[in-house]
């Protein structure tokens, strides 16, 4: 090949991992935290003496903790180890600016994760969902953001591989787009220098329009977009097959790009949102449907020729079934999209249900398939320590994962089935109150569900650790730096 | 260009020749199944667009040739829902409250409106059905404080109690802590639960008189609450803020006073006179001569 290794290097290069291996660590401190306040207020929701009457520990404090530790703190870390290691080696570049850009962006990350979750705890927020960090860990984000962008651009640009891996597409739209969104629906005026409260620019329902143009982009590249690009990555590495379709590939990636930025109005049907901007917001929905199934038919479709390794690699499981719970969601987002079901489902449980079919199944389930993946390569062992482990992993938190969303079904469509029931007279059958004692029972069910996936996840972390410290293992390999090939 | 067509062996199909880190790309064509669905899901949103308003315009937007619209459709559907009872809720609006519940029609249609109203603003404080919780009274017995009356009963919902309205019902009972001493609190605690044939019988002798001198203008000699004073009654096994000799020291000493918000301006008229026969009719509602 023309592209061998300039020889005036007088050291071959290598790669740099020494964040890489921080940022998975992070993801897997960050994941448990939020699994374990998903759990907490599931278990509110059932029992809400579980607040023991603290400020703290309200469902209104906790509930941003733990979407913002699944989504941005877990979800975040996820998608910058993988990055930058996907980007390195699908380039043959070390990281542009080599270990000390990447560290500061995983320390500056992590100090905005803390600054968002301090503030959570003590009450400090904006209101808007999953933008709740106040001005202050903005702007901070703002900066670590773009540092992030050049790293990873950088990187792009000095590869010595003729063209750019699908992967690394997906990722730079995700980094890209989540810059914008981030910086629109944060601009707000602080009242004072000194103070942490701000006042958005936006008021009235341009105000929520901006919000959920960002919330639902929030969905569309950080948790579409990104998890995308690993699953490119981790998926034919695992299966070792090649990807099922380039021309799927490179149509579905554009028309995803193009459709998934309007769709955001979709959340505000039914509300004081003008009716031409509430049918566009479906229109794109709908039309979302098949740019975000080009995904799913090249994850699943690049395992034929290698699906009897499902039986022996519970790792290429995860991310199967995964790809699998992608598929099953992004349909389901467009029919819910739809104005009379969504009339329905709105505001019900079927959201949440929704929502976490998405983030346990597909987001969680495709970390957890590249976590397996990445950390015997990062720390240099055979394997992992045990994939019987990994297998336990796969069975209860998919039984967590079925447990939780058809409880949110049921729950949720019985919800709007009660809050839209009149009688003969014309008179609501139901109080809001009979609605919430009857959804007791599937909040149970919620709650075990995340108990599930919650030990799941610990099997994980102590697999995780043996494979890292092996406990038996007489001559310890040392970690060393991975040469570019 | 350093490309390498293969043909992988598995599907026969072409690679694209490229290579990122042992990932190699097969050349297949997209399936036909995903274009046409594709673009059956675009046909579908042209067309919904020309039907519905969609495309934004200098200063309005098209409004489709189904000329829909959100703010047409509900407000439709609400005149129809009115239009179908507006003669049952004029005659209840009209008339009064004790001839309403006389007649079957419009006592069926107020006890229907009445529970769904009350499951919506009253359940939250009083309890399912009226079941009261403790603080808040029960409304399904024939204890009243105020009046167990169907007038009674509508006056109480629309000034609401302490509630600030202009004709409230107003009561408060003083803090006896800093007018009296606390033996004799004690004993009249004693001699109140001996009422009901409880306490130490004992300590009560001693809160006989300073029961009279105290607490019987309002709560009568013998327990039974005077008329319209808005104190409950006391010889019956019904408590508000607990039975028990302590519970009743301590409201004694610093007693504490519910709060029924006025429900005038936050209900209409003919919701709260349809509560009003919703809640005289739970059990234990009073005949307007039998006072109360």
């Amino acid at each position: 090949m023309s592209h061998a290794i300039p020889t005036d290097q007088a050291a071959p290069q290598t790669y740099a991992d020494n964040a890489v291996r921080l940022f998975t660590i992070a993801t897997v401190f960050w994941g448990i935290a939020a699994f374990l306040v998903g759990l907490l207020i599931a278990c509110q929701l059932a029992w809400p003496a579980l607040n023991f009457d603290t400020a703290w520990l309200s469902f209104g404090r906790m509930r941003p903790v733990h979407t913002s530790a699944a989504i941005f703190a877990f979800g975040g870390n996820a998608l910058m180890a993988t990055s930058f290691y996907v980007v390195q080696r699908t380039c043959r570049a070390r990281l542009f600016g080599g270990e000390s850009l990447a560290m500061f962006v995983f320390w500056g990350y992590q100090i905005f994760i803390v600054m968002a979750a301090t503030g959570y705890l003590m009450g400090i927020t904006q209101g808007r969902e999953y933008a709740e960090p106040e001005w202050y860990a903005d702007l901070w984000l703002t900066i670590v953001w773009v540092v992030y962008l050049v790293t990873f651009a950088g990187t792009l640009v000095k590869r010595r591989e003729p063209h750019i891996y699908v992967a690394n597409w997906f990722y730079l739209a995700f980094i890209l787009t989540i810059a914008v969104l981030h910086i629109v629906n944060n601009l707000a005026v602080p009242v004072s220098i000194n103070g942490i409260k701000s006042y958005s620019a936006f008021s009235g329902v341009q105000d929520a329009l901006i919000q959920w143009w960002y919330g639902h982009n929030a969905v569309g590249f950080f948790l579409t977009a990104g998890f995308l690009a690993i699953m490119y990555y981790f998926v034919p590495k695992q299966a070792e097959r090649p990807v099922y379709s380039y021309r799927l590939s490179i149509v579905h990636f554009w028309a995803l790009i193009f459709l998934y930025i309007w769709a955001g109005p979709h959340h505000l049907h039914y509300t004081s949102l003008p009716d031409w901007a509430q049918t566009l917001g479906m229109v794109f929905s709908v039309m979302l449907w098949m740019p975000s199934w080009g995904g799913m038919i090249n994850g699943l479709m690049t395992l034929s020729g290698a699906w009897h390794k499902l039986r022996t690699d519970p790792v290429l499981r995860f991310l199967v079934t995964s790809v699998g719970f992608y598929g099953m969601s992004t349909f389901e987002g467009p029919v819910m999209s739809i104005k009379p079901v969504n009339a329905l489902s709105h505001y019900t449980d079927w959201t949440i249900g929704h929502v976490h079919s998405g983030a346990l199944g597909w987001v969680a389930f495709v970390s957890f398939g590249a976590l397996y993946h990445l950390v015997p390569k990062l720390w240099n062992r055979a394997g992992l320590y045990s994939l019987r482990m990994v297998s336990w992993h796969f069975w209860i938190a998919t039984v967590g994962i079925v447990l939780y969303i058809t409880a949110m079904w049921v729950s949720g469509i019985m919800q709007g089935l009660m809050w839209r029931t009149y009688d003969a007279l014309g008179f609501l059958e139901y109080s809001f109150i009979e609605t919430v004692e009857a959804m007791f029972p599937f909040y149970v069910i919620r709650a075990a569900g995340g108990a599930c996936f919650l030990i799941g996840a610990l099997f994980m972390v102590v697999n995780l650790y043996l494979t890292i410290n092996p406990p038996h293992e007489e001559k310890v390999r040392n970690i060393k730096p991975v040469e570019i090939g | 260009m350093p490309t390498k067509i293969e043909k992988d062996s598995y599907t026969g199909t072409d690679t694209t020749g490229h290579e990122w880190d042992g990932i190699k790309e097969l050349n297949t064509p997209i399936p036909s199944w995903w274009v046409w669905v594709f673009v059956a899901s675009i046909i579908f949103s042209i067309v919904y667009v020309i039907l519905y308003p969609a495309i934004p315009l200098t200063d309005s937007a098209t409004q489709g040739v189904l000329g829909w619209s959100q703010r047409d459709t509900l407000a439709t559907e609400l005149a129809v829902r009115d239009e179908g009872r507006a003669d049952i809720t004029a005659s209840i609006s009209e008339a009064d409250a004790a001839i309403v519940e006389q007649d079957h029609t419009l006592r069926t249609f107020a006890l229907r409106g009445g529970a769904a109203a009350f499951a919506e603003n009253c359940a939250p404080c009083h309890g399912a059905g009226g079941g009261g919780r403790p603080g808040y009274p029960v409304l399904a017995d024939d204890d009243w404080i105020w009046g167990g009356t169907l007038s009674a009963i509508q006056e109480t919902i629309r000034v609401g109690i302490r509630s600030g309205h202009d004709d409230e019902r107003y009561a408060e009972m003083p803090a006896f802590a800093d007018m009296l001493p606390q033996g004799e609190r004690i004993a009249i605690a004693h001699f109140v639960a001996g009422l009901t044939g409880k306490g130490d019988p004992a300590k009560a002798a001693a809160g006989a008189v300073p029961y009279q001198d105290n607490c019987a203008s309002c709560h009568g000699e013998d327990g039974t609450a005077v008329e319209d004073t808005g104190a409950p009654s006391l010889n019956d096994a019904i408590w508000i803020y607990g039975s028990d000799t302590g519970s009743i020291l301590k409201q004694i000493s610093n007693p504490q006073h519910g709060v029924m918000p006025a429900w005038e301006g936050r209900l209409d008229p003919v919701t709260i006179k349809m509560l009003a026969i919703y809640v005289h009719n739970l059990g234990g509602g009073l005949q307007e001569d039998a006072g109360l």
